[in-house]
């Protein structure tokens, strides 16, 4: 906090990138992250919600539970949450690069995770079609002859909430980290002093997955 | 960055004076509309807050009167039943999310706390301007879909009647969750820039307590909202697809709703009052000229507040299905909210004991709102006690409890908040006697319209009903009576307060001779808030009188 009366004074030399109302570069850093962070804990309240209905109706209709959760696709489950585990390792490696500077690295490293991003999505899909034609959908909706226990149309309610909401954060967490992606070739300049972009890029992604790591072993494997 | 008495005191910033002409005051600099509409300055954006909060204000309150005109008489007076429940649903939410939630944080919050904190601006000015946008957005959708069938759920919308009603729920809800976003916006960049923006000197316990409690509402803003965000999508999805989240016929649970709803919306409250209770601390030790008594009891207990605001929710269900254990704990931790703010009033109080007190029009609303905190607080204890509240529940009571504690305090805050840093905002002075003159109008008329609908309810009455008995007419017609008084009362502040900003006198820098952090600059300030070098700050916030040199021992 020493160097802010330079900067305020409006006598400190000019650094690229820093906003005039910081008082240094590290405190401008400091501040994304930490809105970054306090963002991160909104999404996790966010879930949170969702958390609670599944647990109250778990709690309720356990026999639905188990039955429904039987009707989903385990591999697909699976073969999803190590993609997505993948990709959150290619999204903190592309943070590791543009600390370095090697903005090539970063860009490959982040359409690595916008391809797994979009496998996932791609078997998500595969996997929503399949309860679209067998009948297995939330509410009044809800048509399949296999399964007829109480509860299981809101297990449906619940997986498809859950699973639409963390798709939609899978979309938008791909937006994020295309617009680095698309700097990181453009212009090329991150660097050790020039990362937050990705930083806070990939910790959404991070959260993202973070999403799916507790929503997998709740749906599938109840 | 220790204290030194040598340099000069806040208040009396030195020197750079003579660039004055070269730095316009934040209200000329930049004339056009586009400099207003996209400006990324606090100040600019915590006014264009006030301009809608006040509009939205005074739509809220137009629908108030027309409830209290319908509720003259025992049967229809001037509407039919249907408009009556969609006129007290608009009355409510918009009350409570277009003005109440913004109405302290975002104008004053947003014009005062760059200031306090010696800082140029938010840390996230552009994010700010985003959520001014974001609100109105949500704003303008939720009042389209009010006025293109409007809702008839109360602004509680409890499930399962909002996912069948006839009414729009989806557009008014979506508005609502827009809406939402805002405030998360608001909130993070609050937090942020207490942690990151303070200026050098400004410790954590140097930081004004209007600073701590807007820190305190900033988190309930970012914790609690997720919340209801979620809880509105849910609602929609019922409303539209027949989802049956909480529909009982299929196995959901509308309690389940009701513990999510208010998750948020108890904490909701906090986030009107505990900003009030900010611009009360710095009011009334700037109009005591004394420093504030117990200066981190009312830091700590603003947080105090938030933190347990948050588990105090279940005491709106005490008659929904609760176990009466259940029930007695969130009685219990209901009551410990009154602890806290208890010792805000012990300390106000304190403050104000022997102190040099300067009877100003902001002032005189602080003594309304302690008669508001006071007996709205006791009334707030009555009502958590669960054998007390199972047959107060769902009537007039509890609609004259939280008007007390949650409007009659905000409100009273809005226009101390308004008033005192009328000069601060526009660097004009307003008609002292006529402030007086309205404040007293409006602590009467807000007092004759509840204090009959304590009665209302204590008698039976239960609230939303569209017909009542002949015999609560004359208690009806009491609080409608009120209710013209408390409009009169408004009315007059709206017109001599345009009158001032356009007529009235130069203020000066400081017209209250406040020690606040905020007067340090110019009044009004210049557009990057400090001219010359970075400011100083020696001395506590609150600083009137060194305790070692006082002339009576304990009048510190």
């Amino acid at each position: 906090m020493q160097s802010s009366s330079h900067a305020a004074g409006g006598a400190a030399l000019p650094v690229p990138r820093l906003a005039g109302h910081f008082a240094s570069l590290e405190v401008q850093n400091h501040a994304a992250r930490l809105g970054m962070w306090l963002f991160l804990a909104t999404e996790i309240l966010l879930f949170a919600g969702l958390f609670i209905c599944y647990g109250v109706y778990r709690f309720l209709f356990p026999e639905a539970w188990a039955a429904a959760s039987r009707s989903l696709d385990l591999t697909l489950g699976t073969i999803n949450t190590v993609v997505l585990i993948t990709s959150s390792l290619t999204a903190a490696l592309a943070v590791h690069y543009a600390k370095e500077g090697k903005n090539k690295m970063v860009a490959v490293q982040i359409a690595l995770t916008l391809v797994m991003a979009v496998g996932f999505l791609v078997i998500k899909y595969f996997e929503y079609h399949h309860k679209f034609e067998i009948g297995t959908l939330p509410g009044r909706f809800y048509s399949y002859e296999g399964i007829q226990l109480p509860g299981v149309p809101l297990y449906f309610t619940v997986y498809f909430c859950s699973t639409a909401l963390h798709g939609l954060h899978v979309v938008i967490g791909m937006v994020v980290l295309a617009f680095s992606m698309v700097r990181a070739l453009k212009k090329a300049d991150f660097g050790p002093n020039n990362y937050t972009m990705v930083e806070l890029g990939s910790m959404y992604w991070h959260l993202v997955d973070l999403v799916w790591i507790f929503l997998f072993p709740m749906l599938y494997l109840v | 960055m220790t204290p030194s008495s040598s340099i000069a005191a806040p208040g009396a910033t030195p020197a750079p004076e003579e660039h004055h002409d070269h730095h316009p005051n934040y209200l000329v600099d930049g004339t056009t509309i586009k400099s207003w509409l996209l400006t990324v300055d606090h100040k600019r954006i915590g006014l264009m807050f006030l301009f809608w909060v006040l509009l939205f204000f005074l739509v809220g309150g137009i629908f108030a009167l027309l409830i209290r005109v319908e509720l003259l008489t025992p049967g229809p007076t001037i509407m039919d039943a249907m408009t009556y429940n969609r006129t007290f649903t608009l009355h409510g939410l918009v009350m409570i999310f277009l003005f109440m939630i913004p109405a302290i944080p975002a104008v004053f919050g947003n014009f005062m706390l760059p200031l306090m904190l010696g800082a140029k601006d938010v840390a996230f000015p552009r994010l700010n301007l985003l959520s001014l946008y974001i609100y109105l957005a949500g704003a303008m959708l939720a009042l389209w879909g009010m006025l293109n069938g409007g809702l008839d759920t109360g602004w509680t919308f409890y499930t399962p009647y909002s996912a069948h009603t006839t009414t729009t729920v989806a557009p008014v809800l979506f508005g609502a969750f827009i809406i939402g976003f805002s405030s998360i916006v608001t909130g993070i960049n609050f937090i942020v820039t207490c942690h990151t923006m303070r200026a050098p000197g400004i410790t954590w316990f140097k930081m004004p307590l209007f600073v701590w409690a807007i820190y305190a509402t900033s988190c309930i803003q970012v914790l609690a909202t997720p919340v209801i965000g979620l809880l509105l999508c849910l609602v929609t999805v019922e409303n539209l697809f027949g989802f049956g989240m909480f529909d009982p016929a299929r196995g959901g649970d509308p309690v389940l709703f009701q513990h999510l709803f208010w998750f948020y919306s108890h904490p909701a409250v906090y986030i009107m009052v505990l900003p009030a209770f900010g611009v009360m601390s710095e009011v009334v030790a700037t109009y005591s000229r004394k420093n504030i008594f117990g200066y981190r009891a009312v830091a700590y207990s603003s947080l105090g507040i938030a933190f347990v605001g948050f588990f105090a929710w279940g005491h709106h269900m005490f008659v929904s299905g609760q176990s009466t254990f259940t029930g007695g704990l969130f009685g219990v931790l209901t009551m410990l909210v009154g602890v806290f703010t208890a010792i805000k009033v012990f300390n106000w109080v304190g403050t104000v004991y022997k102190g040099a007190v300067d009877f100003r029009t902001p002032f005189a609303y602080f003594c309304g709102f302690l008669f508001f905190t006071v007996f709205g607080g006791m009334t707030g204890i009555a009502l958590g006690t669960v054998s007390l509240d199972v047959p107060w529940h769902d009537t007039y009571f509890v609609v004259a409890h939280f008007h007390f504690i949650m409007v009659g305090a905000t409100i009273m805050a809005f226009l101390a908040a308004l008033h005192y840093w009328f000069p601060k905002m526009f660097g004009r002075t307003y008609h002292e006697g006529w402030g007086l003159v309205s404040a007293a109008l409006i602590i009467l008329g807000f007092n004759a319209t509840f204090i009959p609908q304590f009665l209302l309810g204590n008698n039976g009455m239960p609230r939303r009903y569209y017909e009542y008995p002949e015999r609560f007419q004359a208690l009806n017609v009491a609080s409608t009576a009120g209710a013209s008084l408390l409009a009169f009362g408004f009315i007059i502040i709206a017109m001599y307060l345009t009158y001032a900003l356009v007529y009235g006198k130069a203020s000066g820098k400081n017209p209250w001779r406040s020690k606040g952090y905020e007067w340090m600059s110019e009044s009004p300030p210049p557009t990057h808030n400090f001219v010359g070098p970075q400011p100083v700050f020696p001395e506590e916030p609150h600083f009137y009188v060194d305790p070692k040199k006082a002339e009576v021992p304990d009048a510190v």
